[in-house]
């Protein structure tokens, strides 16, 4: 044995071991938990989930697409109710486009076309558009909520909250 | 002759006559792989394109910066395709007159040094890429757009040229069938070409008759599924992702009357004039047998009439792997015939569990 260099124990080995592994996982961790950090955006800029749509006389029967553009959401008024429609398609969450001419939906990525009360008709849309909740505040302006949605083939289009009376 | 051209390429008709040269191609390769073919190949499509450019739809897809890289691919496929396929016709001569390959002439065995040999040709070959790449990048400029809004798409919105095809596709298919189970297996084919051949002629030349139906097989899905459905994407959808021929003016109100339905809904409704049934499984009991029958009952049927030679050859699991792998493929044109024919949409639809097939 050389002068100067003490041999370890078995016991003192396991003990640098164990701080040295601890160390070493620690930083790991840590420089993952940045990572993980990093992969969500400081700030979010996104439209808010509910929205006032004004009045119900505001609209005329049909599609109205002033909604579209800013919260994703089409209002469809058709003999005395109106509801507030997603504008993702059902089938890979493109945009669709509203026609006016044609009067449906069609969207723009694989072709699937919708009839104005967002019933899939065309394409390989597999289900009809989504609906939003939609009700009246106390001053008789339409509140649209995002949060809640409605889905046809669940049979949820009936159900109260899924279109109001006008 | 620019109206027959569109109607020819109507998806329906120019599938089927692609299938149908294909097929002739595979039977004929003698005379499709030869010289001769090869000079008349390249003056047609020469003299289509030049043709086609004096038309100003015409022009203006095809010289659309997208749409550059997809012509250059269609040039190379071409000539990638016929220069192999002529390289094996000709070994396959000699293999028959009694010669080695042309690979495995004594004169065409001796080795060279990789410097330089290699190295000069890699090298000139890096000039020759960049000198391209500088070019390209000052002759077109970026195809940018403005700045992404999630509640607008451009119409037509289309992916990259290279998902053109698997686009395609998703107009068939649920995006979950053909944005993840047919790339997966796709991608799990090819990965497991090497495993499931063990044929070991070709192995160092080339050749078509030695290994007829694996190129045959490949070329199928390479050609007829992948590159022709990334022109049909690129060059023949338009807004709306409508159809549009190759000299039709892209207009914003061509109506096609398209009313798809599911299967159930033919079966039920249109066969058996009662309405759905409320029970999910009973009510796609048609497609579920269906597509069972398809995937698993076909097999004894295939291999009765077809596959004895293989199974033979292969061993068992590799032959039911491969004609499982061969099935899923053949699913994608059945699916597309099931559509232009009958308007089908779906054959299992349950959008209660996500499952539509």
């Amino acid at each position: 044995m050389s002068v100067g260099r003490q041999k370890l124990n078995r016991r003192e080995f396991f003990g640098w071991l164990s701080i040295g592994w601890i160390t070493f996982s620690a930083t790991c961790a840590g420089f993952a938990s940045l990572v993980f950090r990093y992969l969500y955006p400081n700030v979010v800029f996104e439209p808010p989930m509910d929205f006032i749509a004004g009045f119900p006389s505001e609209y005329e029967e049909g599609v109205d697409e002033r909604w579209k553009n800013g919260f994703g959401v089409w209002i469809y008024k058709n003999e005395g109710t109106l509801v507030a429609m997603s504008n993702i398609c059902t089938h890979l969450g493109c945009v669709p486009n509203w026609l006016p001419a044609e009067r449906k939906f069609k969207c723009p990525c694989h072709g699937s076309g919708y009839y104005p009360n967002g019933i899939n008709f065309e394409g390989p849309a597999p289900r009809p558009l989504e609906r939003y909740k939609v009700s009246l505040s106390a001053d008789g302006k339409i509140i649209v909520d995002k949060s809640k949605v409605y889905r046809y083939e669940k049979g949820e289009w009936g159900n109260p909250g899924s279109f109001i009376n006008v | 002759m620019k109206a027959v051209f569109n109607f020819l390429s109507q998806p329906q008709i120019s599938f089927t006559m692609t299938i149908i040269l294909f097929i002739v191609a595979i039977q004929k390769m003698e005379f499709f792989a030869s010289k001769k073919f090869g000079w008349i190949l390249l003056f047609g499509t020469l003299a289509f394109f030049g043709w086609g450019m004096t038309d100003s739809v015409f022009f203006g897809t095809m010289s659309w910066p997208d749409n550059i890289p997809i012509g250059i691919l269609i040039a190379i496929v071409l000539w990638s395709t016929w220069f192999s396929l002529h390289k094996g016709v000709e070994n396959d001569k000699r293999i028959a007159a009694g010669e080695p390959p042309l690979e495995g002439t004594p004169e065409n065995r001796e080795k060279v040094w990789a410097w330089p040999n290699l190295v000069y040709t890699e090298l000139f070959a890096i000039i020759a890429c960049t000198i391209f790449l500088v070019a390209w990048a000052i002759i077109f400029k970026a195809p940018l757009e403005e700045p992404a809004n999630p509640t607008w798409a451009p119409n037509p919105a289309k992916a990259p040229w290279y998902f053109l095809g698997l686009q395609e596709m998703l107009v068939y298919f649920d995006p979950w069938m053909a944005g993840v189970v047919l790339p997966v297996l796709i991608i799990v084919g090819l990965v497991a070409i090497p495993y499931l051949d063990i044929n070991p002629k070709g192995n160092g030349y080339y050749t078509f008759r030695e290994r007829k139906f694996a190129i045959s097989s490949f070329l199928f899905g390479w050609l007829v599924l992948w590159i022709f459905l990334i022109i049909v994407g690129t060059f023949l959808r338009g807004p709306n992702w409508t159809f549009y021929g190759p000299f039709e003016f892209w207009d914003h109100h061509k109506v096609v009357a398209e009313n798809n339905i599911n299967l159930s809904e033919i079966f039920w409704i249109k066969l058996f004039n009662t309405g759905l049934p409320k029970n999910i499984f009973l009510r796609e009991i048609a497609g579920i047998l269906l597509s069972v029958g398809y995937l698993f009952g076909s097999i004894p049927l295939i291999t009765k009439f077809w596959g004895k030679r293989y199974l033979e050859g292969m061993g068992k699991v590799r032959y039911y792997l491969m004609i499982i792998l061969m099935l899923t493929m053949f699913s994608l044109p059945i699916k597309m015939y099931l559509r232009w024919l009958i308007n089908l949409k779906y054959i299992i639809f349950m959008p209660e569990f996500e499952l539509n097939i």
